[in-house]
Protein backbone atom coordinates (compact mmCIF):
# COMPACT_ATOMS: atom_id res chain seq x y z
CA UNK A 1 0.00 0.00 0.00
CA UNK A 2 2.46 2.06 0.86
CA UNK A 3 6.19 1.99 -0.44
CA UNK A 4 9.32 3.86 0.78
CA UNK A 5 12.14 3.09 -2.03
CA UNK A 6 15.43 4.56 -0.71
CA UNK A 7 14.12 7.55 0.77
CA UNK A 8 16.72 9.95 2.26
CA UNK A 9 16.14 13.36 3.82
CA UNK A 10 18.76 15.78 5.83
CA UNK A 11 18.26 18.64 7.30
CA UNK A 12 21.21 21.01 6.64
CA UNK A 13 24.18 18.65 7.84
CA UNK A 14 21.50 16.66 10.04
CA UNK A 15 20.99 13.76 8.26
CA UNK A 16 17.43 12.86 9.50
CA UNK A 17 16.49 10.03 7.44
CA UNK A 18 18.92 7.38 5.65
CA UNK A 19 18.27 5.15 2.98
CA UNK A 20 14.86 3.93 4.40
CA UNK A 21 13.09 0.58 2.17
CA UNK A 22 9.69 -0.23 4.00
CA UNK A 23 6.64 -1.31 2.30
CA UNK A 24 3.48 -1.30 4.38
CA UNK A 25 0.71 -2.93 3.52
CA UNK A 26 -2.90 -2.94 4.09
CA UNK A 27 -4.44 -4.65 7.31
CA UNK A 28 -1.38 -4.07 9.12
CA UNK A 29 -1.03 -1.78 11.76
CA UNK A 30 2.75 -0.39 12.37
CA UNK A 31 3.70 1.25 15.28
CA UNK A 32 6.88 3.87 14.97
CA UNK A 33 9.25 3.76 17.60
CA UNK A 34 12.38 5.10 18.26
CA UNK A 35 13.95 7.64 20.08
CA UNK A 36 13.70 11.91 20.06
CA UNK A 37 15.08 12.93 16.82
CA UNK A 38 14.83 9.40 15.35
CA UNK A 39 13.20 10.50 12.67
CA UNK A 40 9.44 9.34 13.31
CA UNK A 41 8.33 12.66 12.32
CA UNK A 42 10.44 13.16 9.04
CA UNK A 43 9.21 10.00 8.00
CA UNK A 44 5.53 10.65 8.84
CA UNK A 45 5.78 14.52 7.00
CA UNK A 46 7.46 12.63 4.07
CA UNK A 47 4.35 10.64 3.48
CA UNK A 48 2.02 13.58 3.44
CA UNK A 49 3.70 15.56 1.33
CA UNK A 50 4.94 18.17 4.25
CA UNK A 51 8.59 17.24 3.59
CA UNK A 52 10.10 17.26 0.64
CA UNK A 53 12.19 14.31 0.33
CA UNK A 54 15.65 14.28 -0.78
CA UNK A 55 16.05 10.92 -2.28
CA UNK A 56 14.16 8.24 -2.99
CA UNK A 57 10.44 7.09 -3.58
CA UNK A 58 7.26 6.91 -2.02
CA UNK A 59 4.35 5.46 -3.62
CA UNK A 60 0.80 4.82 -1.84
CA UNK A 61 -1.29 2.61 -4.05
CA UNK A 62 1.37 3.06 -7.23
CA UNK A 63 1.03 6.77 -6.98
CA UNK A 64 3.52 8.89 -6.23
CA UNK A 65 3.59 11.80 -3.65
CA UNK A 66 5.97 13.50 -5.71
CA UNK A 67 4.00 16.02 -7.65
CA UNK A 68 0.27 14.50 -7.54
CA UNK A 69 -1.59 15.62 -4.37
CA UNK A 70 -4.51 13.66 -5.04
CA UNK A 71 -3.39 10.62 -3.21
CA UNK A 72 -3.67 12.71 0.30
CA UNK A 73 -7.86 12.11 0.01
CA UNK A 74 -7.04 8.08 0.74
CA UNK A 75 -5.14 9.30 4.34
CA UNK A 76 -6.12 10.59 7.75
CA UNK A 77 -4.01 12.24 9.53
CA UNK A 78 -4.30 13.04 12.93
CA UNK A 79 -1.62 15.87 13.86
CA UNK A 80 0.49 15.74 17.39
CA UNK A 81 -0.22 19.14 17.99
CA UNK A 82 -4.15 20.33 17.16
CA UNK A 83 -3.80 24.24 16.70
CA UNK A 84 -6.76 25.52 15.02
CA UNK A 85 -7.80 29.09 14.56
CA UNK A 86 -8.87 30.97 17.72
CA UNK A 87 -11.90 31.78 16.93
CA UNK A 88 -13.32 29.44 14.36
CA UNK A 89 -16.19 27.19 16.18
CA UNK A 90 -15.74 22.97 16.03
CA UNK A 91 -18.84 22.97 13.79
CA UNK A 92 -16.95 25.10 11.06
CA UNK A 93 -13.68 23.27 11.28
CA UNK A 94 -15.43 20.10 10.20
CA UNK A 95 -17.38 21.98 7.99
CA UNK A 96 -14.41 23.47 6.38
CA UNK A 97 -12.78 20.07 6.13
CA UNK A 98 -15.69 18.48 4.64
CA UNK A 99 -16.23 20.95 2.17
CA UNK A 100 -12.24 20.34 1.08
CA UNK A 101 -12.85 16.61 0.41
CA UNK A 102 -16.30 16.62 -1.08
CA UNK A 103 -15.39 12.87 -2.53
CA UNK A 104 -16.49 11.31 0.57
CA UNK A 105 -19.93 11.94 1.25
CA UNK A 106 -20.07 9.24 4.04
CA UNK A 107 -18.63 10.16 7.19
CA UNK A 108 -17.83 8.46 10.11
CA UNK A 109 -19.01 10.35 13.18
CA UNK A 110 -18.57 7.49 15.03
CA UNK A 111 -15.67 9.60 17.37
CA UNK A 112 -18.01 12.63 17.29
CA UNK A 113 -20.51 11.30 18.76
CA UNK A 114 -18.06 9.53 21.47
CA UNK A 115 -16.55 11.89 22.45
CA UNK A 116 -19.82 13.99 22.76
CA UNK A 117 -18.44 16.68 20.50
CA UNK A 118 -21.67 17.41 18.37
CA UNK A 119 -22.57 19.05 21.91
CA UNK A 120 -20.16 21.41 21.50
CA UNK A 121 -20.57 22.71 18.15
CA UNK A 122 -20.73 25.95 18.55
CA UNK A 123 -17.56 26.11 20.70
CA UNK A 124 -14.70 28.43 19.76
CA UNK A 125 -11.41 26.52 19.40
CA UNK A 126 -9.52 28.94 21.97
CA UNK A 127 -12.21 28.28 24.92
CA UNK A 128 -11.46 24.29 24.22
CA UNK A 129 -8.81 22.56 26.80
CA UNK A 130 -5.95 20.41 24.88
CA UNK A 131 -7.51 17.62 25.09
CA UNK A 132 -10.60 18.26 23.77
CA UNK A 133 -8.75 19.72 20.66
CA UNK A 134 -7.19 16.65 20.56
CA UNK A 135 -10.45 14.92 20.04
CA UNK A 136 -11.43 17.70 17.48
CA UNK A 137 -7.71 16.24 15.62
CA UNK A 138 -8.80 12.40 15.85
CA UNK A 139 -12.16 12.81 14.59
CA UNK A 140 -10.93 14.99 11.70
CA UNK A 141 -8.63 11.79 11.14
CA UNK A 142 -11.76 9.20 11.13
CA UNK A 143 -14.25 11.36 9.49
CA UNK A 144 -13.91 10.00 5.95
CA UNK A 145 -12.82 6.70 6.72
CA UNK A 146 -9.61 6.80 4.73
CA UNK A 147 -7.63 3.51 3.47
CA UNK A 148 -4.50 4.87 5.42
CA UNK A 149 -4.60 6.16 9.30
CA UNK A 150 -1.53 8.16 9.69
CA UNK A 151 -1.39 9.22 13.73
CA UNK A 152 1.27 11.29 15.93
CA UNK A 153 0.99 10.31 19.39
CA UNK A 154 -2.82 9.87 19.35
CA UNK A 155 -3.28 9.70 23.32
CA UNK A 156 -1.13 11.68 24.32
CA UNK A 157 -3.23 14.32 26.17
CA UNK A 158 -6.32 12.26 26.55
CA UNK A 159 -8.16 11.06 29.12
CA UNK A 160 -8.18 7.14 30.19
CA UNK A 161 -12.19 6.91 29.16
CA UNK A 162 -11.67 8.57 25.41
CA UNK A 163 -8.05 6.91 24.83
CA UNK A 164 -9.71 3.72 25.71
CA UNK A 165 -12.34 5.10 23.06
CA UNK A 166 -10.01 6.22 20.32
CA UNK A 167 -8.17 2.79 20.89
CA UNK A 168 -11.42 0.87 20.08
CA UNK A 169 -11.47 2.58 16.72
CA UNK A 170 -8.90 2.19 15.77
CA UNK A 171 -8.88 -1.53 16.63
CA UNK A 172 -12.06 -1.41 14.69
CA UNK A 173 -10.64 0.01 11.56
CA UNK A 174 -7.76 -1.59 11.50
CA UNK A 175 -10.06 -4.77 11.48
CA UNK A 176 -11.57 -3.53 8.36
CA UNK A 177 -8.24 -4.11 6.86
CA UNK A 178 -7.03 -0.14 6.97
CA UNK A 179 -3.51 0.55 7.25
CA UNK A 180 -2.47 2.47 10.66
CA UNK A 181 0.45 3.90 10.80
CA UNK A 182 1.24 4.95 14.88
CA UNK A 183 3.84 6.79 16.70
CA UNK A 184 3.83 6.76 20.80
CA UNK A 185 6.02 6.92 23.65
CA UNK A 186 3.26 5.17 25.83
CA UNK A 187 4.01 1.79 24.78
CA UNK A 188 1.16 0.37 27.01
CA UNK A 189 -1.17 2.12 24.99
CA UNK A 190 0.21 0.44 21.46
CA UNK A 191 -0.72 -2.81 23.18
CA UNK A 192 -2.97 -5.34 21.09
CA UNK A 193 -3.27 -2.79 18.61
CA UNK A 194 0.17 -2.73 16.83
CA UNK A 195 0.92 -5.71 14.24
CA UNK A 196 4.47 -4.42 13.46
CA UNK A 197 7.11 -2.56 14.50
CA UNK A 198 9.00 -0.35 12.65
CA UNK A 199 12.05 0.91 14.60
CA UNK A 200 14.34 3.94 13.62
CA UNK A 201 17.45 4.68 15.17
CA UNK A 202 19.64 7.87 13.89
CA UNK A 203 17.10 8.34 10.90
CA UNK A 204 18.54 4.71 10.04
CA UNK A 205 15.70 1.76 9.90
CA UNK A 206 17.01 -0.89 12.48
CA UNK A 207 13.79 -3.40 11.78
CA UNK A 208 10.89 -3.76 10.88
CA UNK A 209 8.88 -7.08 11.52
CA UNK A 210 6.04 -8.23 13.30
CA UNK A 211 5.06 -8.51 16.90
CA UNK A 212 4.95 -12.23 17.12
CA UNK A 213 8.28 -12.22 15.71
CA UNK A 214 9.95 -9.85 18.02
CA UNK A 215 8.12 -12.08 21.51
CA UNK A 216 9.53 -15.36 19.70
CA UNK A 217 12.95 -13.62 19.54
CA UNK A 218 12.91 -11.61 22.92
CA UNK A 219 10.65 -14.30 24.51
CA UNK A 220 8.57 -11.51 26.23
CA UNK A 221 5.16 -11.46 26.40
CA UNK A 222 4.74 -7.38 26.86
CA UNK A 223 5.53 -4.47 24.36
CA UNK A 224 6.96 -2.60 26.23
CA UNK A 225 9.38 -5.51 27.80
CA UNK A 226 10.35 -6.56 24.45
CA UNK A 227 11.21 -3.18 23.23
CA UNK A 228 13.12 -3.08 26.37
CA UNK A 229 14.84 -6.03 25.99
CA UNK A 230 15.87 -5.05 22.17
CA UNK A 231 17.55 -1.75 22.93
CA UNK A 232 19.41 -3.21 25.62
CA UNK A 233 20.74 -6.42 23.65
CA UNK A 234 20.40 -4.71 20.03
CA UNK A 235 23.26 -5.92 18.43
CA UNK A 236 22.71 -9.67 18.71
CA UNK A 237 18.50 -9.03 18.35
CA UNK A 238 18.90 -7.19 15.10
CA UNK A 239 21.02 -10.14 13.64
CA UNK A 240 18.42 -13.05 14.94
CA UNK A 241 16.09 -10.70 13.15
CA UNK A 242 17.87 -10.61 9.85
CA UNK B 1 -9.65 27.72 -2.32
CA UNK B 2 -12.81 29.53 -2.05
CA UNK B 3 -13.54 27.14 1.09
CA UNK B 4 -10.60 28.25 3.09
CA UNK B 5 -10.60 31.62 2.35
CA UNK B 6 -14.25 31.92 3.93
CA UNK B 7 -14.06 29.75 7.02
CA UNK B 8 -10.23 31.39 7.83
CA UNK B 9 -12.34 35.00 6.93
CA UNK B 10 -14.84 34.25 9.21
CA UNK B 11 -12.07 33.71 12.07
CA UNK B 12 -10.36 36.89 11.23
CA UNK B 13 -13.67 39.02 11.35
CA UNK B 14 -14.07 37.81 15.21
CA UNK B 15 -10.47 38.41 15.42
CA UNK B 16 -10.17 41.00 18.49
CA UNK B 17 -7.19 42.95 17.17
CA UNK B 18 -8.38 43.08 13.71
CA UNK B 19 -11.49 44.82 15.42
CA UNK B 20 -9.40 47.14 18.13
CA UNK B 21 -7.13 48.06 14.52
CA UNK B 22 -10.79 49.13 13.10
CA UNK B 23 -11.82 50.72 16.05
CA UNK B 24 -8.62 53.05 16.30
CA UNK B 25 -8.70 53.97 12.57
CA UNK B 26 -12.37 55.22 13.05
CA UNK B 27 -11.57 57.19 16.23
CA UNK B 28 -8.45 58.87 14.81
CA UNK B 29 -10.74 59.44 11.10
CA UNK B 30 -13.40 60.68 12.75
CA UNK B 31 -11.14 63.16 15.29
CA UNK B 32 -8.48 64.23 12.45
CA UNK B 33 -11.18 65.39 10.18
CA UNK B 34 -13.22 67.22 12.72
CA UNK B 35 -10.56 69.43 14.51
CA UNK B 36 -9.96 71.68 11.10
CA UNK B 37 -12.96 73.17 8.30
CA UNK B 38 -10.32 72.35 5.41
CA UNK B 39 -10.35 68.70 4.17
CA UNK B 40 -7.28 68.66 3.29
CA UNK B 41 -5.05 69.39 5.71
CA UNK B 42 -7.26 66.29 7.69
CA UNK B 43 -6.52 64.25 5.08
CA UNK B 44 -3.15 64.76 4.83
CA UNK B 45 -2.83 63.86 8.43
CA UNK B 46 -4.87 60.73 7.63
CA UNK B 47 -2.18 59.87 4.84
CA UNK B 48 0.50 60.52 7.36
CA UNK B 49 -1.37 58.24 9.62
CA UNK B 50 -1.58 55.36 6.83
CA UNK B 51 1.76 55.36 5.62
CA UNK B 52 2.96 55.30 9.37
CA UNK B 53 0.82 52.18 11.04
CA UNK B 54 -1.02 50.54 7.88
CA UNK B 55 2.50 49.10 7.12
CA UNK B 56 3.77 48.16 10.17
CA UNK B 57 0.28 46.78 11.66
CA UNK B 58 -0.14 44.89 8.51
CA UNK B 59 2.90 43.33 8.49
CA UNK B 60 3.61 42.29 12.46
CA UNK B 61 -0.28 40.78 12.27
CA UNK B 62 0.70 38.99 8.96
CA UNK B 63 3.62 37.51 10.27
CA UNK B 64 2.70 36.52 13.38
CA UNK B 65 -0.47 35.47 12.32
CA UNK B 66 1.19 33.24 9.31
CA UNK B 67 3.45 31.61 12.18
CA UNK B 68 0.85 31.21 14.58
CA UNK B 69 -1.51 29.32 12.01
CA UNK B 70 1.52 26.23 11.07
CA UNK B 71 -0.25 23.98 12.68
CA UNK B 72 -2.92 24.49 11.25
CA UNK B 73 -1.42 24.99 8.04
CA UNK B 74 -0.05 21.79 7.75
CA UNK B 75 -3.93 20.72 8.94
CA UNK B 76 -5.10 21.98 5.90
CA UNK B 77 -1.89 20.20 3.42
CA UNK B 78 -2.47 16.50 4.74
CA UNK B 79 -6.13 17.14 2.71
CA UNK B 80 -6.29 16.43 -1.00
CA UNK B 81 -5.06 20.41 -2.16
CA UNK B 82 -1.91 22.00 -4.32
CA UNK B 83 -0.19 23.72 -1.64
CA UNK B 84 0.07 26.83 -3.07
CA UNK B 85 -3.67 27.06 -2.75
CA UNK B 86 -3.67 26.93 0.82
CA UNK B 87 -1.02 29.52 0.96
CA UNK B 88 -2.93 31.80 -1.27
CA UNK B 89 -6.10 30.95 0.11
CA UNK B 90 -4.46 32.12 3.90
CA UNK B 91 -2.94 35.21 2.49
CA UNK B 92 -6.41 36.01 0.70
CA UNK B 93 -8.42 36.12 3.71
CA UNK B 94 -5.40 38.04 5.95
CA UNK B 95 -5.75 40.81 3.20
CA UNK B 96 -9.04 41.19 2.74
CA UNK B 97 -9.81 41.11 6.89
CA UNK B 98 -7.50 43.77 7.27
CA UNK B 99 -8.50 45.55 3.76
CA UNK B 100 -12.36 45.94 5.62
CA UNK B 101 -10.60 46.76 8.46
CA UNK B 102 -8.94 49.94 6.97
CA UNK B 103 -11.86 50.61 4.55
CA UNK B 104 -14.14 50.53 7.52
CA UNK B 105 -12.43 52.62 10.10
CA UNK B 106 -10.83 55.26 7.41
CA UNK B 107 -12.96 54.95 4.19
CA UNK B 108 -16.48 55.37 5.67
CA UNK B 109 -15.85 58.31 7.48
CA UNK B 110 -14.09 59.68 4.95
CA UNK B 111 -16.92 59.01 2.52
CA UNK B 112 -19.34 60.58 5.09
CA UNK B 113 -17.72 63.72 5.70
CA UNK B 114 -14.88 64.54 3.03
CA UNK B 115 -16.37 62.44 -0.32
CA UNK B 116 -14.55 62.95 -3.60
CA UNK B 117 -11.14 61.62 -5.37
CA UNK B 118 -9.24 62.09 -2.80
CA UNK B 119 -10.52 60.16 -0.37
CA UNK B 120 -10.87 57.71 -2.88
CA UNK B 121 -7.61 57.28 -3.64
CA UNK B 122 -6.38 57.40 -0.21
CA UNK B 123 -8.96 54.71 0.61
CA UNK B 124 -7.04 52.82 -1.63
CA UNK B 125 -3.22 53.91 -0.62
CA UNK B 126 -4.64 52.28 2.61
CA UNK B 127 -6.04 48.64 0.89
CA UNK B 128 -2.37 48.65 -2.04
CA UNK B 129 -0.09 49.02 1.06
CA UNK B 130 -2.43 46.18 3.47
CA UNK B 131 -1.05 44.09 0.19
CA UNK B 132 1.82 44.99 -0.11
CA UNK B 133 2.99 44.45 3.53
CA UNK B 134 1.31 41.24 3.76
CA UNK B 135 2.60 39.89 0.72
CA UNK B 136 5.82 40.65 2.67
CA UNK B 137 4.75 38.81 5.56
CA UNK B 138 4.35 36.08 3.67
CA UNK B 139 7.88 36.04 2.46
CA UNK B 140 9.38 36.14 5.83
CA UNK B 141 6.81 33.42 7.12
CA UNK B 142 8.10 30.79 4.29
CA UNK B 143 11.69 32.60 4.14
CA UNK B 144 12.10 31.88 7.94
CA UNK B 145 11.88 28.64 10.24
CA UNK B 146 11.91 30.65 13.89
CA UNK B 147 8.70 32.88 14.86
CA UNK B 148 11.31 35.40 16.78
CA UNK B 149 13.31 35.89 14.11
CA UNK B 150 10.62 36.35 11.47
CA UNK B 151 8.85 39.18 13.79
CA UNK B 152 12.41 40.77 14.27
CA UNK B 153 12.84 40.94 10.17
CA UNK B 154 9.22 42.19 9.73
CA UNK B 155 9.97 45.21 12.09
CA UNK B 156 13.33 45.87 10.47
CA UNK B 157 11.20 45.57 7.10
CA UNK B 158 8.42 48.61 8.39
CA UNK B 159 10.83 50.73 9.94
CA UNK B 160 13.42 50.60 6.52
CA UNK B 161 10.59 51.36 4.48
CA UNK B 162 8.83 53.73 6.81
CA UNK B 163 11.92 55.65 8.05
CA UNK B 164 15.34 54.70 7.09
CA UNK B 165 14.85 54.95 3.41
CA UNK B 166 13.82 58.14 3.76
CA UNK B 167 17.04 58.97 5.17
CA UNK B 168 19.18 57.18 2.66
CA UNK B 169 17.13 59.10 -0.45
CA UNK B 170 17.72 62.32 1.19
CA UNK B 171 21.56 61.52 1.66
CA UNK B 172 21.90 60.25 -1.83
CA UNK B 173 20.17 63.79 -2.98
CA UNK B 174 22.31 66.13 -0.57
CA UNK B 175 25.70 64.28 -1.54
CA UNK B 176 24.67 64.18 -5.20
CA UNK B 177 22.82 67.73 -5.31
CA UNK B 178 25.29 69.38 -7.82
CA UNK B 179 24.43 66.50 -10.38
CA UNK B 180 21.08 66.32 -12.81
CA UNK B 181 19.77 63.16 -10.73
CA UNK B 182 16.29 64.14 -10.50
CA UNK B 183 15.45 60.84 -13.36
CA UNK B 184 17.30 58.66 -10.96
CA UNK B 185 15.79 60.00 -7.64
CA UNK B 186 12.04 59.29 -9.46
CA UNK B 187 13.35 55.41 -10.18
CA UNK B 188 15.12 55.10 -6.34
CA UNK B 189 11.60 56.01 -5.09
CA UNK B 190 9.84 52.71 -7.14
CA UNK B 191 11.89 50.91 -4.82
CA UNK B 192 9.52 52.12 -1.28
CA UNK B 193 6.31 51.27 -1.62
CA UNK B 194 5.34 53.62 1.26
CA UNK B 195 6.95 56.69 -1.21
CA UNK B 196 5.18 55.88 -4.00
CA UNK B 197 1.85 55.74 -2.03
CA UNK B 198 2.71 59.26 -1.01
CA UNK B 199 3.44 60.46 -4.40
CA UNK B 200 -0.02 58.85 -5.86
CA UNK B 201 -2.10 61.07 -2.53
CA UNK B 202 0.14 64.21 -3.34
CA UNK B 203 -0.16 63.87 -6.88
CA UNK B 204 -4.02 64.48 -6.50
CA UNK B 205 -3.74 67.20 -3.79
CA UNK B 206 -2.41 70.11 -5.88
CA UNK B 207 -0.45 70.62 -2.79
CA UNK B 208 2.56 68.53 -4.44
CA UNK B 209 4.93 71.01 -5.18
CA UNK B 210 4.75 72.24 -1.50
CA UNK B 211 5.01 68.42 0.05
CA UNK B 212 8.76 67.54 -0.75
CA UNK B 213 11.01 66.50 -3.37
CA UNK B 214 9.67 63.58 -4.74
CA UNK B 215 6.02 65.09 -5.26
CA UNK B 216 7.18 67.67 -7.07
CA UNK B 217 9.22 65.71 -9.24
CA UNK B 218 6.55 63.67 -10.32
CA UNK B 219 4.91 66.22 -11.34
CA UNK B 220 7.55 67.70 -13.30
CA UNK B 221 8.07 64.41 -14.82
CA UNK B 222 5.30 62.57 -15.41
CA UNK B 223 2.17 64.89 -14.75
CA UNK B 224 -0.69 63.67 -12.89
CA UNK B 225 -1.98 60.87 -14.80
CA UNK B 226 1.15 59.04 -16.02
CA UNK B 227 2.70 59.81 -12.46
CA UNK B 228 -0.20 58.25 -11.06
CA UNK B 229 -0.03 55.04 -13.20
CA UNK B 230 3.44 54.39 -12.77
CA UNK B 231 2.77 54.45 -8.74
CA UNK B 232 0.15 52.37 -8.79
CA UNK B 233 1.92 49.77 -11.41
CA UNK B 234 4.95 49.97 -9.43
CA UNK B 235 2.74 49.17 -5.97
CA UNK B 236 1.23 46.41 -7.77
CA UNK B 237 4.91 45.37 -8.45
CA UNK B 238 5.17 45.03 -4.78
CA UNK B 239 2.03 42.53 -4.18
CA UNK B 240 2.97 40.47 -7.03
CA UNK B 241 6.36 39.81 -6.81
CA UNK B 242 7.16 38.72 -2.95
CA UNK B 243 3.17 36.69 -4.04
CA UNK B 244 4.98 34.92 -6.71
CA UNK B 245 8.61 34.17 -4.98
CA UNK B 246 6.18 33.06 -1.38
CA UNK B 247 4.95 30.78 -4.07
CA UNK B 248 7.60 29.47 -5.25
CA UNK B 249 9.41 29.43 -2.18
CA UNK B 250 6.62 27.92 -0.77
CA UNK B 251 6.45 24.44 -2.85
CA UNK B 252 9.84 23.19 -1.81
CA UNK B 253 9.50 24.20 1.99
CA UNK B 254 10.16 21.28 4.19
CA UNK B 255 6.96 22.24 7.15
Amino acid sequence: MIKIEHLSKSFGKFAALKDINVHMRQGQAISLLGPNGSGKTTLIKSILGLVIPEKGNITINGQSVKHDWSYRSLIGYMPQIGHYPDNMTIDQVFALIKEMRKDTQDYDEELIRGFQLNKLGNKTMRSLSGGTRQKVSASLAFLFSPSVYILDEPTAGLDPVSSELLKEKILKEREAGKLILITSHVLSDLEGIASHIIYLQDGELRFYSAVEELQAVTGEEKLNKVIAHIMKNESRVAKTIQ
Amino acid sequence: MKTIIKYVLLDLLRNRVILFYTIILAVLSVSVLGIDDNPTKGLLSLLNITLLFVPLITILFSTIYFFNAIEFTELLLSQPIKRNKVLLAEYSALTVSLSTAYAVGIGIPLLLLVSGIESFILTLIGILLTFVFSSLALLIFVKFRDKTKGIGIAIAIALFFTLLFDGFLLAFIYSFSDYPIDQAVVGIIAFNPIDLARVLMLLHLDVAVLMGYSGALFKKFLGSATGSIFSIACIILWIIVPLLLSVRIFNRKDL
